[in-house]
């Protein structure tokens, strides 16, 4: 949509143009022959949908877009052309209720945006025009005006940032409106800029609008006069986005590159796409059987009318005469208008307060989610967040977890525990009062009290100080303490004076660590970075080259140099991307403890240096220049210059910080398994940290067999990899498959199970294989292979994931045999992919920013929530919609049944039993509210026994309220009652006096009777199925019969004006002062629903024992994960080695 | 989105909002279950046997007048060019009929509750608005009963009102030969709200019913216009005619009957004593031609209406069938303890 209006307002024509230029202040530049204003977009932001005239025929459109409103429009529409049975009244009523609800809801917050982007547009900005500030609006800011910003201010459109008052250039953001990410972001200036702005004259060449948040390339052209004009390359770093905020920088001027709806953030505001839920699913599978049960009940009468007719006599008897018109009209047309008005007469088969009630389910259920204090987390003071109501009851259906292990499974809360210098393992201890607070816990291989040398110490803190992209807490600042993306580090002791700025938490731990061993960062002012040693001696190095960070390089380096002028680069990063680059004899000693580490789950980094001669410097320095400013594939180029520098290292050695578990990660676990949920852990984290990660949380157990299938476990061979692939796919296939006993349908684990229990590896290189083999045939037989192995697995465990293979994998098994409800949770702008992907998105709101929240369809606070999100709330959630909607259908069904049966008792004339008022009011109000409020309170299993004993939740896997023999009780349920109603009436009417003074009672007391059984049925019925009774039931269900009794007096008991008929006057009454009626409705009432009550019954014993035995069983569950539960990760000392296959 | 501003702050700790109503939790245990089903069961059979044992106390002598039998008395009246025919049904009562006796006229296989039939009416007529004497509300709704040949606007209009049940019948008891005529009462046979409230007279000209009824005519079928309805009672006139206001409450079943008079007066007050009767029957109304059929019912009624065995079949039935099932369950649930026991 918004593309669409875009190239309205822009013009289609630019779109062929790769890049646009834009002259700085309007000014053209020497060398461009002719100036050309292009033209661009105004600065409006335009998010509305609607405007005042087009609102109405809009948003009808949309409206009636929706099947369902679209098949009561239809009804309605017959019922006002044709001579039907029942008024448009009947049906016009309720939906143009609903439409009117819904219009307003919609226009409302429309209304909303319309104010929101005036606001916006409305923005009073200062602008530098001829050397003047000239104010203006937010909207009429061009491309190309220079913009000036204050601290605190939001920009106004996306800027290239030109001068900043910071003396370094530099000036610091928060993204927090756009991704989330509350931490400060450093951009810079384009160097080599003029002071005097009004005398610049640039040109700026970059590439067009797209919606990547931080991609951006560009050129700037600097003319200076008398000389030759200067090129500087532009990047993310020097574009400051719309909707970020300046902060810490008092001023700013910057360039307008992109305005209005061309920005980055208007470009990534586009509406998530919906997810249905399976409920939703089934409901339109149900709708379609009603829909056939309507129109073979419209069909049957049609054809039984008019075989009916056919007999002498009946079809125009004397006292019954057709008029003129009648007669004249076509046969097949009568024919197709009698059909349409049966249609009429039982479309309340299918009811539009369905939808309403569903919805308003939904949407007022949410907040059960939002208001539990239970998801209250004290630390960020915020509870669960509910983005969409619409997939509640999926969260009672989940199958499969895909849940990241940083941040998620674990606190992203890093600590620096050891590190590793040249092959000696040091080891932080507060207690000991050691100068240097460098103590040896335990040595090498020979285990002697060794330590390294005193310049590889040194080397190695230096390395650790130096290499990061920290940045330290300006002093002028109040609070000195870490700070990561805006969640104050509590942990941080006072003695720690300096604050940090990071965008990871790993690079704060690594700087703090080397801290504790004396080398302080004091601080990168003007590309020098000061470190003070451990003589207390400030020590100055020039920074010459930051080699970002990226998941694929897995490393990042700086180049330094030092005051005597040596050129240094330190790198760091995960192991598997620093060994190949370093000197093989230095990997070993240090991978022994690489490897214990991860196994121990700490995350290991290794920090590797080399030293750049002046050549190898100046070689470097031109191609990562000149990599930074090609404007095209600039990604590539500068990769394979970062390959190209970090090249010939040494190892120095190798540090482990440690990533607590989540509270409760384990016990979550656990209840999400025994639930019957398939959890798979899908991370970019090593394998090895990732594995000890799994066993602390129990996905992994002593006594799973772990099936490998990664990189080591496929080069061991003579074979290559893709037969080595193939080989083990098939004998993890036989084992885990062919070979397991077969397991019940939705049993995993059991207590004392015999069965092996297997765990599956699989990584990310190897995933990439499998998914895109060399040979294409072998795909879909890989997939199909893996996805057998996975779904005999307790739990899987995919490493070294990309983001988007982790939405790949969802997918997969999304798509897979039967379809499986999937749940992803996660943290991080990494997790949203899978997010997305996935049925149900949860949202950690972690350290890791916002974004993982904001795409997520649930937020909460810690991984502990999931469990009861899932067991009590997605658990009640599926069992009262599920109810809700097959009450629905049976309570329409037997409304309808009694009214199709008379057609046989009136000549197939549509005559309808029921008055319309009883018609209109039976789904509005005399069945409505007892349902809703029992949709929205129901526990039939009460939230402690759901959380205890997680095994109920797959009572209900694979929806199995809605499947299709529930469906068929509740339908024959239907039938059987709507036949006691009518018949039972029928027979009582083979004598209509039934009154003792001997009057007789006519066909709307029949009705009126058939009625009321109905309603009394249909709401005990309901009552019945109550298992937990607040006064809110009470109130709802007493009230709802009291209403309809006091209704129908009200409505007998006038003569209404206006009103054409008066057929229910008085009807009510008379039928309550009949002996016979009451007992009839007694009876029928008891009938209706004896089968089942004793259903209840009979069921009762059975289900309360059951339960009462699991509730013991999982007692003695809870107390054995409590216990264990308490013992941290690095407890796990056994080797998990031992129980692979490799 | 919404939901944000209320996730800020902690949420309210309320019974309500942590779902932690408190609520009563009903388990139908066998202990309530079998004593109710019992209970009930009983107190239906009860009921049964009252209902049954009534019913079978009302007399009913029901006699089908049609005429299809070339032997039956009202066979020559079914020839349609015999018009103002008279016949004689004769019966006898061996016991009292206890009274006050009802009598009733049935038809079958005749759609009072057709659709079209049934709106085929003008209510603002039917409450006496003469402005809806010439012009109608719904034009449709009446037609083709809604103006004669010469275009003159009948009232009351449509299909209802014109077919009016218009066989009359006189009662005689035949003693030592000699006919004694039965006195009916006609007062009192329609809802009391019809005729006092729901169905009102247009209110006479001059003190004239029929001038009010100036510039209509009468439905097509009918002998006179509605103002002379009831020759011999001037109240009884009108839309406030007893047999009109019954025969406007249409059927629920194209199988029924509708209360013709009662028997109150004199000496028949306390019923119909045994002997031999003679209904003489002014037969007016044609069936034949859509298959129909005519009868004539005499009724008592006891509490519970008129006769009806369905209700005590009924209530016996499922109060035995309650008793049953509490026994059957009685079975189940000790056999469910039994097992209980062994697990324990």
């Amino acid at each position: 949509m918004l593309r669409r209006r875009l190239n309205r307002l822009c013009g289609g024509d630019e779109e062929r143009v790769d890049s646009r230029t834009i002259y700085v202040g309007h000014r053209p530049c020497p060398d461009t022959e002719a100036f050309i204003p292009s033209k661009f977009c105004d600065n409006r932001i335009v998010s509305s949908k609607y405007t005042v005239w087009n609102f109405l025929p809009k948003n009808l459109f949309e409206q009636f877009r929706r099947i369902a409103n679209f098949y009561f429009l239809i009804i309605f529409l017959v019922q006002v052309i044709v001579d039907t049975p029942t008024s448009p009244v009947t049906s016009g009523l309720p939906l143009f209720f609903v439409i009117t609800v819904t219009a307003i809801k919609q226009g409302y917050e429309d209304w909303l945006r319309h104010k929101a982007d005036k606001e916006v547009n409305k923005y009073p900005v200062t602008v530098l025009e001829d050397g003047r500030s000239v104010k203006k609006e937010s909207e009429k800011i061009k491309v190309g005006d220079v913009v000036e910003v204050v601290e605190d201010e939001t920009f106004p459109c996306d800027l290239i940032l030109l001068q900043s008052s910071r003396e370094d250039g530099t000036c610091f953001v928060t993204t927090a409106s756009l991704d989330g990410e509350s931490n400060h972001k450093t951009h810079y200036t384009v160097p080599d800029i003029e002071k005097d702005l009004q005398t610049l004259t640039s040109a700026i060449e970059c590439e067009q609008p797209q919606p990547d948040l931080y991609k951006f390339v560009g050129r700037m052209h600097i003319y200076k006069l008398e000389q030759e004009p200067v090129v500087r390359s532009l990047g993310p770093e020097n574009l400051l986005l719309k909707g970020a905020t300046l902060k810490n920088t008092k001023k700013i001027y910057g360039v307008s590159v992109y305005t209005g709806m061309e920005t980055k953030m208007a470009l990534n505001y586009q509406g998530k796409s919906q997810k249905r839920s399976a409920v939703e699913k089934s409901i339109n599978a149900f709708l379609l059987v009603y829909l056939s049960i309507l129109i073979s009940k419209a069909v049957v009468c049609t054809t039984l009318k008019y075989v009916w007719q056919s007999k002498e006599g009946q079809d125009e008897p004397w006292y019954n005469q057709k008029t003129q018109k009648e007669k004249d009209t076509n046969m097949y047309l009568k024919m197709f208008t009698d059909f349409l008005s049966f249609m009429v007469l039982f479309n309340f088969i299918i009811p539009v307060s369905m939808y309403v009630t569903v919805e308003m389910q939904k949407f007022l259920g949410s907040f059960f989610i939002t208001w539990d204090k239970d998801f209250f987390d004290p630390e960020i003071q915020e509870g669960a967040l509910v983005n969409t109501s619409d997939l509640n009851e999926e969260l009672g259906q989940v199958e499969y977890v895909f849940t990241d292990k940083t941040g998620t499974l674990t606190q992203n809360n890093m600590e620096f525990i050891e590190c590793c210098i040249d092959g000696f393992q040091y080891r932080y201890r507060d207690t000991q009062s050691e100068v240097d607070g460098f103590t040896v816990t335990d040595g090498p291989v020979n285990k002697l009290q060794q330590k390294a040398g005193w310049e590889k110490e040194e080397l190695f803190l230096r390395a650790l100080c130096l290499c990061h992209t920290v940045q330290v807490k300006e002093a002028g600042s109040e609070v000195l303490v870490d700070q990561v993306d805006g969640i104050d580090g509590l942990l941080s002791q006072p003695e720690e004076e300096r604050g940090f700025i990071a965008s990871s938490p790993d690079e704060i731990a690594l700087v703090k660590g080397a801290m504790k061993y004396g080398f302080t960062f004091l601080g990168l002012e003007s590309k020098s970075m000061k470190i003070k040693n451990r003589q207390n001696d400030i020590e100055e190095y020039k920074l010459l080259h930051v080699l970002n960070f990226d998941p694929v390089r897995r490393r990042m380096s700086v180049i330094v140099q030092t005051k005597s002028g040596e050129t240094l680069l330190f790198c760091k990063g995960a192991d598997s991307s620093i060994f190949p680059r370093v000197r093989p004899e230095e990997v070993d000693r240090i991978r022994m403890h690489v490897e214990r580490n991860a196994t121990e789950g700490y995350r290991t980094l290794c920090v590797a240096y080399k030293q750049l001669s002046a050549e190898e410097y100046a070689m470097a320095d031109t191609g990562l220049r000149e990599a930074r400013l090609a404007l095209q594939d600039r990604e590539e180029k500068l990769m394979a210059m970062y390959n190209q520098v970090e090249m010939g290292m040494s190892l120095i050695g190798a540090t482990a910080v440690e990533d607590r578990l989540q509270e409760e990660a384990a016990e979550t676990m656990e209840a999400l398994q025994g639930a019957g949920m398939k959890v798979w852990v899908l991370t970019g984290d090593k394998m090895e940290t990732a594995k000890s990660t799994c066993y602390a949380c129990r996905l992994f157990q002593r006594g799973t067999e772990l099936l490998e299938l990664t990189v080591r476990t496929l080069e061991d061979e003579k074979l290559n990899s893709d037969q080595k692939l193939h080989e083990l796919l098939q004998e993890y296939h036989n084992k885990a498959v062919k070979d397991a006993p077969p397991v019940k349908a939705g049993v995993t684990r059991s207590w004392s199970t015999a069965n092996q229990d297997y765990g599956f590896i699989i990584d990310g290189a190897t995933l990439s294989l499998l998914m895109n083999p060399p040979h294409d045939a072998d795909a879909s037989q890989y997939k199909s292979l893996f996805l057998q192995i996975c779904q005999n697995c307790t739990a899987v465990l995919c490493c070294r994931m990309a983001p988007l293979q982790k939405a790949q994998i969802v997918k997969m098994v999304k798509n897979s045999q039967g379809s499986p409800i999937t749940l992803s949770i996660g943290d991080g702008a990494n997790d949203v992919s899978m997010i997305l992907e996935a049925h149900v998105g949860i949202g950690i709101k972690g350290k890791e920013g916002r974004q993982a929240v904001r795409n997520s369809d649930y937020a909460i606070p810690k991984l502990k929530h999931l469990k009861k999100l899932l067991l009590a709330h997605g658990h009640l959630y599926y069992v009262r919609i599920a109810h809700l909607v097959q009450y629905f259908f049976y309570k329409n069904l037997c409304f309808i049944l009694p009214q199709f049966l008379y057609q046989f008792f009136c000549g197939y004339s549509q005559q309808p039993l029921y008055d319309a008022a009883y018609l209109t009011m039976y789904n509005i109000c005399f069945t409505s509210m007892p349902i809703l409020a029992y949709s929205l309170l129901e526990q039939h299993i009460s939230i402690e026994i759901l959380l205890h004993n997680a095994a109920l939740y797959r009572e209900i896997a694979n929806n199995a309220m809605l499947r299709w023999r529930p469906f068929l009780y509740w339908t024959v349920l239907g039938i059987f009652q709507g036949l006691m109603f009518f018949f039972g009436v029928r027979f009582l009417f083979s004598n209509p006096a039934l009154q003792d003074n001997g009057q007789v009672f006519g066909n709307w007391s029949y009705g009126t009777i058939v009625f009321t059984v109905l309603v009394f049925t249909v709401t005990l019925k309901l009552a019945l199925d109550t298992r937990h009774w607040t006064w809110i039931n009470h109130f709802v269900i007493w009230g709802s019969l009291a209403f309809y009794v006091f209704f129908s007096f009200f409505w007998g008991g006038i003569i209404w004006p206006f009103l054409k008929q008066q057929r229910l006057y008085f009807v009510f009454a008379n039928v309550l002062s009949s002996v016979s009626a009451w007992l009839v409705i007694i009876i029928l009432i008891l009938l209706s629903l004896l089968p089942e009550i004793l259903l209840v019954v009979l069921r009762k014993p059975r289900g309360h024992h059951s339960q009462q035995k699991k509730q013991s069983q999982s007692n003695v569950g809870g107390n054995q994960s409590s216990q264990s539960s308490a013992r941290p990760l690095l407890m796990r000392t056994f080797s998990d080695e031992s129980n692979s296959v490799m | 989105m919404k939901n944000e501003g209320k996730s800020a702050q902690r949420p309210d700790n309320t019974a309500f909002t942590q779902q932690r109503l408190p609520a009563w939790q009903p388990i139908l245990s066998a202990g309530i279950v079998i004593p109710g089903f019992l209970i009930i069961g009983l107190a239906f059979i009860g009921i049964g046997i009252g209902l049954f044992l009534t019913s079978q106390t009302i007399q009913v002598q029901e006699m089908d007048y049609t005429g299809v039998e070339k032997d039956s008395p009202c066979f020559r009246c079914t020839i349609p060019s015999n018009l103002n025919c008279t016949c004689e049904v004769t019966f006898s009562l061996s016991t009292l009929f206890t009274g006050p006796v009802f009598f009733y006229y049935g038809l079958s296989n005749y759609y009072q509750n057709f659709r079209r039939y049934g709106v085929s009416k003008d209510y603002n007529q039917l409450t006496g608005d003469t402005r809806y004497f010439k012009s109608r509300s719904p034009e449709e709704d009446c037609s083709p009963y809604s103006y004669d040949s010469n275009n003159n606007p009948i009232v009351p209009c449509g299909a209802i009102a014109n077919s009016i049940f218009n066989d009359t019948f006189e009662l005689y008891q035949i003693i030592n030969g000699t006919k004694k005529q039965v006195p009916l009462d006609g007062r009192g046979i329609s809802w009391w709200t019809d005729y006092n409230i729901k169905y009102r007279n247009p209110s006479p000209v001059n003190g004239s019913l029929a001038k009010a009824f100036d510039g209509t005519v009468k439905p097509i079928n009918w002998p006179r216009p509605a103002y002379e309805l009831d020759l011999t009672d001037p109240n009884n006139n009108g839309f406030l005619n007893q047999d009109f206001l019954v025969w406007m409450r249409r059927a629920a079943l194209p199988q029924f009957r509708k209360l013709y008079r009662r028997i109150t007066d004199g000496d028949y007050a306390a019923g119909l004593p045994a002997g031999n009767y003679s209904l003489t029957v002014h037969y007016n109304y044609p069936v034949l031609s859509f298959d129909g059929r005519k009868k004539v019912v005499f009724s008592n009624v006891s509490w519970m209406g008129g006769k009806n065995n369905f209700l005590g079949l009924a209530y016996l039935v499922v109060g035995s069938l309650c008793v049953v099932m509490s026994v059957v369950m009685l079975v189940v649930y000790a056999k469910f303890k039994f097992s209980d026991d062994d697990d324990a």
